[in-house]
């Protein structure tokens, strides 16, 4: 597979682009592979890949149901941060934006990581010390964040309304090398290397079944016959509890829709991420000029790919109080994905209770900031069959032994 | 060029011109005219720059399909980008700005980009922009943001001054669509007896049938559409609106419409729950594929007949009709009838005798049947095309002159509400369109089809078959809302017949490469046939992927002229059929929705509500600081003139511990809870037993979730036999009262308990300080005194002839009451007390607090401590068998060593910052520095003239004196010795005085 | 928007006026559960694709918690019921296998 450059494309401009070959093979499913990942989403692919470049495994296979980044990585707000106030999710998600910071060199594919900054508002004083709080913390897990005041925010975001009536902005949480990424370019830039190093993905292949003898993954079943492995991994955002089901086991995972959408392109106006918890709203604007809000989880399980329009009024008045010179814009295009929450809202990575298969779960409304960092650390977990120290925390056992690693606590209850 | 003619229209009023300018420029266009065909009668016939290419655009459409017509709109505080001129009624004064080129719509730099077009294929950006590394966020993406984008951005500090208001409505049937299917079904439903909502987005009833040249009841289409609109305006039980469109379907029927109203707010959000919705939308016509087919002055067939008919609009002198389609013939016969010329019309099929073209023979329109445009000739406007043969590869065979081109590709459903909630669509071979697939159509919560397609938005293209499934869904959706009355018949309806068309998915059936890369199927964001073969070819061949690798589709018409002829570009490429290819997910809303219009009233003031505590207005008059707790407003502190926030806390907290203050202490939530099984019922909510509280006691309890971990606090006081008063934080009033409703009604629903929050019936005032009592005796009516009323009891009685309840308990470790009065009188308690006691706000009440180690939840926790961390073992009844949360705190975690509550005081005084961690000694594995502890809440002590800080600190309680150091983000350090919690009158002789 | 109707006060409630409660006919474990037991309470759930016994409380009306049975892939409810219940009445499971012959409990 060829490299891609800019002079690439002007000899190709010369002969009518016709030398550009397929961005990733779609081969027929071998019978047997030594790891088969389900999932062919960012965190599947992205643990492909890091199996391969890590541990030299590349007798792999990655499994789509549907079309490869079909899932949440292509429906949600590309949103990258680390300012995490808990140890755990710090490390992953920092591990991860520093992934992101070289990716599309690494890949030869431009995923336009846009390190521009994220600024989370504070509006209410609990909301003060909260992050102030998580700046402390942040310091020393070595990641990058500041607290700053009102002035600077309206510096850094000429459009936000600093005085409104309701919830005056009392700063932010500042994190400059926080930003955003092309959602799918992550997609097709980890399938690009995966297919190179000779992985095979496998798309519109739907596993159906899953083999276990003696409390050992044989293989699975798919639509596509039946494929034996050594290690299973599962990483299929919405749909981990069906899949455990197969394998005959349960996880503390309830599946909810989780909702956005974009405006129509307007010319740049915003330079920064914005994320207002108070009033549960989140917003960027994409390079093509499109404002991307951000709204929060409907409340019931579902798995429609859509959800209740209050939730968007919801978000919408928040953000037209917040930015009011949006209030004249439109929206363009509303949809929902469907997002795995477990009993302490972060995500799992870790063995399952049957041996051999590996989890990749409940990322909740946060998982595509995490693909590299998640693909690394589960990678590292199925090569070696014991998890390493970013994955450390995150195992299913915590919920038997109390131990969560709650990142509300920020927002916590008010006095 | 585009033109008004001298006579017709039928929707314009000549005697009343409006004025507007354009770039600056001064025009008029009529009363009745959209922006769109003012424009174009004005001859101006570029209106913007595309989003790629910046190539010239012109108007293509004539409704909400349009993808080019996009502009600025107004100015000030009411400019709006991105207005589609085809949607927007032309008003006074309208300033109106092209967008997305520079300097100006004639001359724009960005059409370099054309020229380099080769150089930038599909997906280009994902290629290249890598190196130098860091030079995507500072040179690379900023230059492409500033290119991207369409409309200016609204300036920064705009406030929109216009009203934008909800509407709801309950009804049987709401029908989408106003054209004639629409008023068929509404008429059906409405005759039947259902409650009927009609809904048409246009300023017109009877939409394309009237331009069509249909004959209803023998009469033309725009009578019968009178008389139905007049029977239907007189039944009581329909509603019908024009400029309103049906935007949205979501679950269980609810559908959202906006409704332009004129006179009225800006704009009205509907939120409909519907019985059954008939989609009755009609369909969208669709451009041809070929070379230049986005010159400005090349329209969509159907859109030039409408600004013909409606507008007097031509689009040009002479026009060429491209088509593989009969309906097509009807804009070359409507423009020769209108006295302008139409050279040729160019027919993809090779034999074209039906009625329509014989007629347009007649009237000497010259027909070339086989023929495709192998291009468009400019030269600043069009110029003439060059014809080929459609089975060919597009050699011209002839030069046609011209101005103006029609295209008629023939018409696609548009069902994108059927799609918007889950209904599937099949493809139809034989109208070459996507139909709403009736085995799988979007089901409400009875499991039912909750929209009933008709018309041509079932796929229908005849007026006999559009009306007769019209009538059958009206008849349904009143059905299925049990209204089965006389519905009548359907009606009539003539018009020449048609014959088959063809679907041609590109012109010529081979073009060469040089065509196809002319070849424009999204027209704002340059998608061309070459980018969807190269797409394909790169392997982005699921449907999704080619859209996102293209974006095709994902302009502001979301695909509604491009979809379906991407969709034919893809399936040609990877040879697969159509209906294998399938289509991506139409989403909500049908037609871009403003922002302001959903968040509606709710802005500024009125943004969410305010809780006001029966003191509010006097807090107002001391000049109380507002801090927004949940949604109340609490006083933070009363500055007084010339004090700072620092100087008003400090003298308040001296006086409270000197003198007397008092405190708004309304928030705090009261719950009764009553009931012969309301003692186990609480004993099971707290980690203690307030069933052993004694009559006219008080006790401090905890409540934890069954996680263990604490979630509130609160004193609770013991009303009767069967009655407890228990209060909790401000935040929690709701929040408990719900946890305990839950717990009764769906865990122990057969024990007796009533549980009522009475949060708001009473005004609650703290009065607190070594005066507190030597103040309220003065008032009169109560024996307050120590024997009377002990610490941690509470009595009923009248102060100044006010019913209050007076609880000694208190959150400052002074000498303290809290008096309840009902909510209407608790004023006059206030009133009186403010003349001799300092009011103090949330913030002294805090440093108070913290000086006699008083937790804070939400402070000292954070959903994640349990009651023993903050070693309050002493409220949790050990020997309890059960209570709401021991079970959790049972676990491995929870039972271990865990970070522990204690005092922390700086060698100098200095106060440490909160949320500082205590250091511990290394890194962990991922590098991180260990910690040992951190800090809670931090306070400057006016009372100890010092920092005073509590923490959570590892093993902290066995490990006082120790030095721990907390490390700063700027580096600096401040280092801070373990102590007791409780910082002032540790013996509690000041609380008992 | 889902729509439900309140099985106490009789109401046909907007989803704005309910807030939701997740699974229903969770079986309490108190202090003496073991930590599988405790876990499984807590936790584990059995998210199904289709046939969904949930809770909702009529938030902003009457307040009572009631049960629905609903279908997470199309939102179909099969029936609303009095949440003091420790299983779904058999009208519900009636209703349920009239719509989906293949369910099984």
């Amino acid at each position: 597979m060829s490299r891609y450059s800019a002079l690439r494309i002007v000899r190709e401009a010369m002969r009518r682009h016709a030398g550009w070959g397929r961005a990733w093979g779609s081969p027929e499913p071998r019978r047997r592979y030594k790891v088969v990942i389900v999932g062919a989403g960012g965190h599947g692919l992205a643990t492909a890949y890091y199996l391969g470049r890590n541990y030299g495994i590349t007798d792999v296979a990655v499994l789509e149901k549907g079309w490869l980044g079909g899932g949440n990585t292509g429906r949600n707000t590309t949103i990258i941060r680390s300012n995490y106030l808990q140890d755990p999710s710090a490390a992953i998600y920092e591990k991860s934006r520093a992934l992101y910071e070289d990716l599309s060199q690494e890949l030869n594919f431009n995923v336009m990581f846009s390190p521009r900054g994220v600024m989370m508002l504070a509006q209410t004083e609990h909301e003060v010390r909260g992050y102030k709080r998580t700046v402390q913390a942040n310091a020393l897990q070595s990641v990058a964040t500041e607290w700053i005041g009102p002035e600077r925010v309206k510096e850094l975001c000429p459009i936000i309304r600093i005085d409104g009536p309701r919830y005056p902005v009392l700063g932010a949480h500042w994190q400059p090398r926080g930003g955003t990424a092309r959602h799918d370019a992550v997609a097709w830039g980890y399938a690009r290397k995966c297919s190179e190093m000779g992985m095979h993905i496998v798309e519109r292949c739907a596993v159906t079944g899953v083999r276990t003898e003696g409390g050992r993954v044989q293989g699975v079943e798919t639509s596509r016959g039946s494929i034996d492995c050594e290690s299973l991994c599962l990483v299929v955002a919405g749909h981990s509890g069906e899949l455990a089901q197969m394998a005959g086991f349960r996880l503390p995972i309830e599946s909810v829709p989780l909702q956005a959408l974009v405006s129509e392109p307007i010319k740049p106006c915003m330079d920064v991420v914005v994320m207002a918890n108070t009033v549960h709203g989140y917003m960027s604007q994409s390079d093509k000029g499109e404002m991307v809000i951000g709204g929060g989880t409907d409340g019931y399980n579902a798995y429609t790919q859509r959800g209740s329009f209050h939730h968007i009024e919801e978000t919408v008045r928040a953000l037209v109080e917040t930015f009011p010179m949006l209030s004249r814009l439109k929206v363009l295009r509303q949809w929902g994905g469907i997002v795995d929450m477990t009993g302490d809202r972060s995500p799992i990575i870790g063995r399952a209770p049957v041996r051999g298969i590996y989890l990749n779960c409940g990322w909740g409304t946060g998982g595509f900031k995490a693909i590299p960092g998640s693909g690394w650390a589960t990678a590292e977990l199925v090569a070696t069959g014991a998890s390493g120290p970013l994955a450390a925390d995150f195992g299913l056992e915590r919920f038997r032994e109390g131990r969560f690693i709650d990142e509300s606590v920020a927002a916590g209850v008010a006095h | 060029m585009s033109t008004r003619l001298g006579t017709g229209g039928s929707a314009i009023d000549r005697s009343r011109p409006v004025h507007f300018t354009f770039d600056g420029r001064r025009l008029a266009g009529l009363t009745g005219d959209t922006v769109a065909s003012a424009l174009l009668a004005n001859g101006e016939r570029v209106v913007g720059r595309s989003f790629k290419y910046h190539r010239p655009r012109g108007i293509v459409a004539s409704g909400p399909e349009e993808p080019n017509a996009l502009l600025g709109i107004g100015t000030g505080d009411r400019f709006e980008p991105n207005a589609r001129a085809t949607t927007t009624p032309l008003r006074e004064g309208m300033a109106l700005r092209s967008q997305n080129r520079w300097p100006s719509l004639a001359f724009d730099v960005g059409v370099v980009n054309a020229a380099l077009s080769r150089f930038l294929p599909v997906g280009f950006y994902y290629k290249t922009f890598m190196w130098p590394r860091r030079f995507w966020e500072s040179v690379y993406e900023p230059l492409i943001r500033q290119a991207a984008g369409l409309g200016r951005a609204p300036d920064a500090e705009t406030r929109d001054p216009d009203r934008y208001e909800h509407f709801h409505l309950h009804v049987d049937v709401l029908v989408a669509g106003g054209g004639i299917a629409g008023l068929q079904s509404a008429l059906a439903a409405g005759r039947a007896g259902a409650q009927v909502l009609l809904m048409e987005q246009s300023p017109h009833w009877g939409g394309r049938a009237q331009v069509d040249g249909v004959r209803i009841e023998g009469d033309p289409a725009a009578e019968w559409v009178a008389r139905a609109v007049a029977e239907l305006e007189a039944m009581p039980n329909v509603r019908l609106r024009l400029n309103a469109t049906v935007v949205g379907a979501y679950d269980h029927g609810w559908m959202l419409a906006v409704e332009m109203p004129e006179p009225g707010p800006r704009e009205r959000l509907w939120k409909i729950r519907a019985r059954r919705t008939v989609m009755a939308t009609g369909a969208l016509e669709r451009p041809l594929a070929f070379a230049g087919n986005d010159r400005p002055g090349v329209m969509l067939a159907s859109a030039v007949r409408d600004n013909l008919m409606r507008y007097a609009v031509s689009p040009g002198d002479r026009t060429v009709l491209v088509t593989a389609n009969d309906d097509g013939y009807r804009t070359a016969i409507a423009l020769v009838e209108a006295g302008l010329s139409v050279p040729l019309v160019v027919d993809a099929r090779p034999e074209c005798n039906g009625p329509l073209p014989r007629r347009a023979r007649e009237m000497g329109i010259r027909v070339a049947p086989g023929r495709a445009i192998a291009g468009v000739r400019w030269q600043r406007r069009i110029t003439g095309v060059d014809v080929c043969l459609q089975a060919g590869e597009g050699s011209a065979l002839e030069h046609v002159p011209c101005d103006a081109v029609a295209m008629a590709g023939g018409w696609s459903p548009a069902v994108h509400l059927w799609s918007h909630c889950g209904g599937r669509l099949r493809w139809d071979e034989a109208t070459a369109a996507f139909r709403p697939d009736p085995q799988f159509p979007p089901t409400g919560a009875d499991g039912q089809a909750a929209i009933l397609p008709a018309g041509s938005a079932d796929g229908h293209s005849r007026a006999v078959e559009v009306l007769a499934s019209a009538h059958r869904a009206g008849v349904a959706g009143a059905a299925a809302a049990a209204h089965e009355g006389d519905a009548g018949q359907v009606v009539t309806a003539e018009e020449g017949a048609e014959a088959p068309a063809l679907a041609v998915w590109r012109m010529p059936q081979s073009a060469d490469h040089r065509l196809r890369a002319q070849t424009f199927l999204d027209f704002q964001n340059d998608v061309k046939l070459t980018d969807v073969e190269l797409a394909a070819q790169e392997g982005y061949r699921s449907v999704e992927h080619a859209k996102r690798y293209t974006t095709l589709g994902m302009a502001t018409d979301q695909g509604k002229l491009s979809n379906i002829n991407g969709l034919a570009a893809l399936s040609h490429t990877t040879g697969q059929a159509i209906s294998a290819v399938g289509t991506t997910t139409f989403r909500p809303p049908y037609t871009p929705l403003t922002l302001a219009t959903i968040a509606g009233q709710a802005r500024g003031d009125l943004f969410q509500p305010v809780r006001r505590t029966p003191l509010h207005a006097r807090h107002e008059a001391l000049g109380a600081a507002w801090e927004p707790v949940g949604q109340w407003r609490r006083p933070y502190v009363y500055p007084k003139a010339g004090e700072t926030v620092e100087d008003a806390v400090r003298r308040e907290v001296l006086a409270v511990r000197s003198e007397v203050g008092i405190l708004d202490a309304t928030t705090l939530g009261k719950i009764i809870v009553k009931g012969p099984d309301a003692a186990q019922f609480l004993d099971m909510i707290y980690t203690g037993r307030p069933s052993t509280i004694a009559e006219g006691r008080c006790r401090y309890g905890l409540i934890c979730n069954e996680n263990g971990f604490l979630i509130d606090d609160g004193v609770v006081a013991r009303l009767g036999p069967e009655t407890w008063l228990c209060h909790t934080t401000t935040g929690g009033a709701e929040r408990i009262h719900a946890h305990m409703e839950e717990w009764l009604q769906t865990e122990w629903w057969d024990w007796r308990v009533h549980v009522l929050n009475v949060t708001e019936q009473f005004g609650q005032i703290a009065v607190a300080g070594p005066l507190a009592r030597n103040l309220l005796e003065r008032l009169g009516g109560m024996d307050l005194s120590r024997e009377a009323l002990p610490f941690m009891h509470w009595t009923e009685g009248r102060l100044m002839d006010v019913p209050v309840r007076v609880f000694r308990i208190s959150f400052s470790g002074e000498l303290s009451f809290e008096i309840a009065a009902p909510a209407g009188r608790a004023g006059e308690i206030w009133d009186r007390l403010a003349q001799d006691a300092t009011p103090y706000g949330t913030e002294t009440m805090h440093v108070l607090r913290a000086e006699k180690g008083y937790i804070m939840i939400g402070d000292e926790t954070d959903g994640t401590v349990i009651p023993q961390d903050l070693g309050l073992n002493w409220a949790i009844a050990k020997k309890k068998d059960d209570y709401i949360g021991k079970r959790g705190q049972m676990r491995l975690h929870m039972a271990g060593e865990r970070w522990r509550l204690v005092g922390l005081l700086t060698p100098d005084g200095a106060v440490l910052p909160e949320g500082s961690l205590a250091v511990a000694q290394g890194t962990n594995a991922n590098g991180q520095r260990r910690t040992q502890g951190r800090v809670t809440s931090a306070y400057w002590s006016p009372t100890l003239g010092r920092g005073i800080a509590l923490g959570l600190v590892d093993r902290g309680p066995e490990r006082m004196g120790e030095t721990l150091s907390f490390l700063q983000p700027d580096g600096s350090e401040y280092r801070a010795e373990i102590v007791s919690p409780v910082f002032h009158d540790p013996e509690g002789e000041r609380l008992n005085a | 928007m889902l729509t439900l109707r309140c099985p106490c006060c009789g109401v046909l409630a907007d989803e704005t006026e309910l807030a939701p409660g997740g699974t229903a006919h969770l079986r309490r474990e108190g202090p003496e559960a073991s930590d599988e037991a405790f876990e499984a309470y807590m936790f584990l759930r059995d998210n199904p694709r289709g046939v969904h016994f949930e809770r909702w409380r009529h938030a902003f009306g009457c307040g009572k918690w009631f049960h629905a049975a609903r279908c997470t892939v199309t939102n179909e409810v099969f029936g609303t019921y009095p949440a003091q219940t420790a299983a779904p009445p058999e009208e519900v499971l009636e209703a349920i296998r009239r719509r989906r012959p293949e369910w099984e409990r």
